[in-house]
């Protein structure tokens, strides 16, 4: 589904990812780790594509399409989901509206009439619902003086009603509480299927105990340094990053 | 909202000013100038009583002796008034008793403009009167408005036909020689609308004025009065368009709003007179005088969605005359390209416990400049008055300018006043978010304008709004990016 080559990227002339490897299949789950400041974040944007990156060299394959060629929201009408660190806020438009607007955006990009009213509810009550997400939080304005649990919430929500095929989750857990976390991870492991996948992006091994990796990687300075299945993240966790550098 | 996205799209991918047609009317037009005779001949042409002449001869003598005025936030050529004809009116105008008698070309303006009267008529119960040029052409409705006893006519009809009340009260709101514009616009205004709500009654349906200046070269001077007697209420809505043309076409209004004691005045606006093109040639001069005065208990509401004129100028105020009495301001006012705006309110509290609101939010975009300019003013004698002001500016691209000027001077210290201001500048990070979500950026754009201006567009009459909301959206087209 995703394939990663030689993926070189660089911000105001400062290299950060400095060659990356990656195949992700349908049905899978990876987690990526690693220290802050190691270009886990930057991958996710990159794969987004947020144009404060420059790719230097390498190429993201995606359903055998050249990812790199593509807008941001044509990467999105193609099943690229990105769930932000810091989701922003848009004053005046409802958490209701704004994935309404999103929804029929990627309807229309595929040549598809709009959701009609009563399936787009249904939708939004059954997803919320397994959020734990109430009706008052839907009529709140985008992100506007949401908690840190509330906001990546939100983004799960978001995850779900657009049913993307590749889900990247960039740091998830952090600002989450316990509760919040197994919430989130439910969320998550409701989504996860065989035609699916989805990339784990997380400084802790906390979140992998509810959203269980098939694969680990682990970024030092730019590159993948390890692989493993989900025991190297529990030995990570136990050994802090300094022995992989 | 009511439109689909489709709709919305197709809204977006038509650039140009869409109201930009001219309508090849026969017209009956006073050579261009100003002078002592040209005002008695616009009186003349509409059998105007002594009284009125007189009036206007007065409003004259007053504007000469007025200068300029030139301390608002904009700059553009001064005026030659010498250079604009000061009454135009299709010809054929014969008073019409029915759509039916009206010239079909002008049926099909108004086709165009896409208010459809045939239409409006049955479906959305809104009266509705046509102000062309100078001449108010038709107004529809009449019949059901007057079993209420409720008036709404041209201006011209109703000196003709209800001189008393116009005497008493045309000029007591906004004198004749109020300031340059007023005075000039009691000279010499065409026509306009006039509206009367009788003791108690609420007005069943939103009465509505359509302006369009057609014909080049001339100015548009029409003058409103909305009088609203006790315990009464009404919802007054216009809209005003015109041709694309590469000089600059001169629109001084006045609208007078008199609230007498329990009525409630809602008075909409939007405004989408030709802006000018890409490089800020042509376009309206929109120079507007507009107030009301509120008497006890009365409450006067201005609503306006300003996306159209090269320049605007103008500031819907509120006399709180009257004890109790309440005034709202809520505005949106969207600059592009090379337009500039200088617009806001006056707050006059005179009354003991009045109370005002003004929320204005103004959008900025290309190189445009955007000001608010408000006044909130406490009488000595207004025990416990309050006032709320929240000023939001949005910039678009960093060429543009959004100012502000609040003042505020009280003279009773039980008063509470209120100043909220922000600026903001839609984000790149705002517009990667809507993206990675699906959302184009033109989309992305009219997603978070619609957000910021939402708390205005909410007080607009529904039908009003969604047209308002996609004037928004086709003003900012391609502002960014």
């Amino acid at each position: 589904m995703l394939s990663i080559k030689d993926l070189h990227v660089e911000v105001e002339e400062k290299q950060i990812l400095k060659g990356i490897n990656l195949e992700i299949k349908p049905g899978e789950v990876h987690a990526i780790m690693g220290p802050n400041g190691s270009g886990k974040s930057t991958l996710s944007s990159v794969i987004a594509g947020d144009e404060t990156y420059e790719v230097t060299n390498g190429e993201i394959i995606f359903d055998k399409e050249d990812l790199l060629e593509l807008d941001t929201e044509e990467r999105a009408h193609k099943g690229v989901f990105l769930s932000f660190q810091y989701p922003v806020e848009i004053p005046g438009i409802t958490v209701t509206n704004f994935i309404k607007t999103a929804l029929n955006s990627c309807q229309k990009a595929k040549g598809l009439p709009n959701i009609p009213a009563a399936e787009m509810l249904k939708m939004i009550r059954e997803k919320s619902k397994l959020l734990e997400i109430d009706q008052k939080f839907l009529s709140r304005s985008l992100n506007e003086s949401f908690s840190g649990g509330e906001k990546k919430r939100n983004e799960i929500f978001q995850m779900m009603m657009l049913n993307p095929k590749l889900a990247v989750l960039d740091e998830t857990d952090s600002g989450l509480d316990i509760d919040a976390l197994k919430i989130v991870a439910k969320g998550v492991n409701t989504f996860k299927n065989n035609t699916n996948a989805i990339v784990v992006i997380t400084h802790y091994q906390r979140l992998l105990d509810y959203i269980v990796p098939d694969f680990v990687h682990v970024i030092h300075d730019g590159k993948i340094v390890k692989s493993g299945d989900k025991e190297l993240a529990k030995e990570l966790e136990e050994k802090g990053y300094d022995w992989i550098k | 909202m009511a439109y689909t996205e489709k709709e919305l799209q197709k809204e977006l991918e038509n650039k140009e000013y869409e109201y930009g047609f001219y309508t090849d009317i026969e017209s009956d037009t006073i050579e261009k100038g100003l002078n002592e005779e040209v005002i008695k001949e616009i009186s003349k042409r509409k059998n105007e009583p002594k009284w009125m002449t007189d009036w206007r001869l007065k409003a004259y003598k007053n504007w000469k002796k007025m200068a300029y005025p030139k301390w608002p936030n904009v700059n553009y050529k001064e005026v030659d008034f010498q250079k604009i004809s000061y009454y135009s009116a299709p010809k054929k105008k014969d008073k019409y008793k029915s759509l039916d008698e009206v010239d079909p070309e002008l049926l099909d303006t108004f086709n165009k403009l896409g208010i459809s009267i045939a239409e409006q008529k049955k479906l959305a119960g809104v009266a509705i009167d046509v102000v062309m040029d100078s001449v108010s052409v038709a107004t529809t409705f009449k019949d059901t408005l007057a079993k209420k006893g409720i008036i709404f006519c041209s201006m011209s009809e109703a000196i003709e036909k209800h001189p008393e009340l116009v005497k008493k009260y045309i000029g007591t709101v906004v004198s004749a020689s109020d300031n340059f514009y007023a005075a000039l616009n009691a000279a010499v205004f065409s026509d306009g609308s006039f509206c009367y709500i009788p003791k108690g009654v609420r007005c069943p349906m939103e009465l509505s004025t359509y302006f369009r200046i057609n014909q080049g070269g001339t100015g548009q001077f029409e003058r409103t009065l909305v009088v609203a007697d006790k315990g009464s209420y009404v919802s007054y809505l216009e809209g005003c368009t015109a041709p694309m043309r590469d000089e600059n076409q001169l629109h001084a209004a006045v609208v007078e709003l008199i609230a007498l004691d329990d009525a409630e005045i809602k008075y909409s606006t939007v405004q989408n007179w030709f802006p000018g093109d890409k490089e800020g040639k042509g376009g309206v001069y929109n120079f507007v005088t507009k107030r009301g005065i509120c008497h006890d208990n009365a409450k006067i509401s201005w609503t306006q969605v300003e996306t159209g004129s090269a320049v605007t100028w103008k500031y819907p105020s509120c006399i709180l005359k009257g004890n109790n009495s309440i005034g709202e301001f809520y505005s949106i006012a969207v600059t592009n390209n090379y337009q500039q705006a200088d617009t806001g309110t006056k707050m006059i509290h005179l009354g003991k416990n009045t109370r005002s609101t003004i929320i204005s939010k103004g959008i900025s975009a290309g190189y445009s400049q955007n000001s608010y300019r408000g006044l909130v003013k406490v009488n000595s004698r207004a025990e416990n008055t309050r006032n709320f002001s929240q000023c939001d500016s949005l910039l678009m691209g960093n060429k543009c300018g959004a100012h502000t000027f609040p003042y505020i001077e009280t003279k009773n210290s039980s008063a509470q006043i209120e100043h909220e201001a922000t600026t903001s500048k839609i984000g790149e990070e705002q517009i990667f978010y809507c993206n990675q979500r699906g959302i184009d950026t033109e989309e992305a754009i009219a997603l978070i304008v619609k957000g910021f201006s939402k708390e205005v567009l909410n007080k607009l009459p529904m039908e009003f709004a969604v047209e308002a909301q996609k004037l928004l959206e086709i003003s900012l087209e391609g502002s960014v990016g």
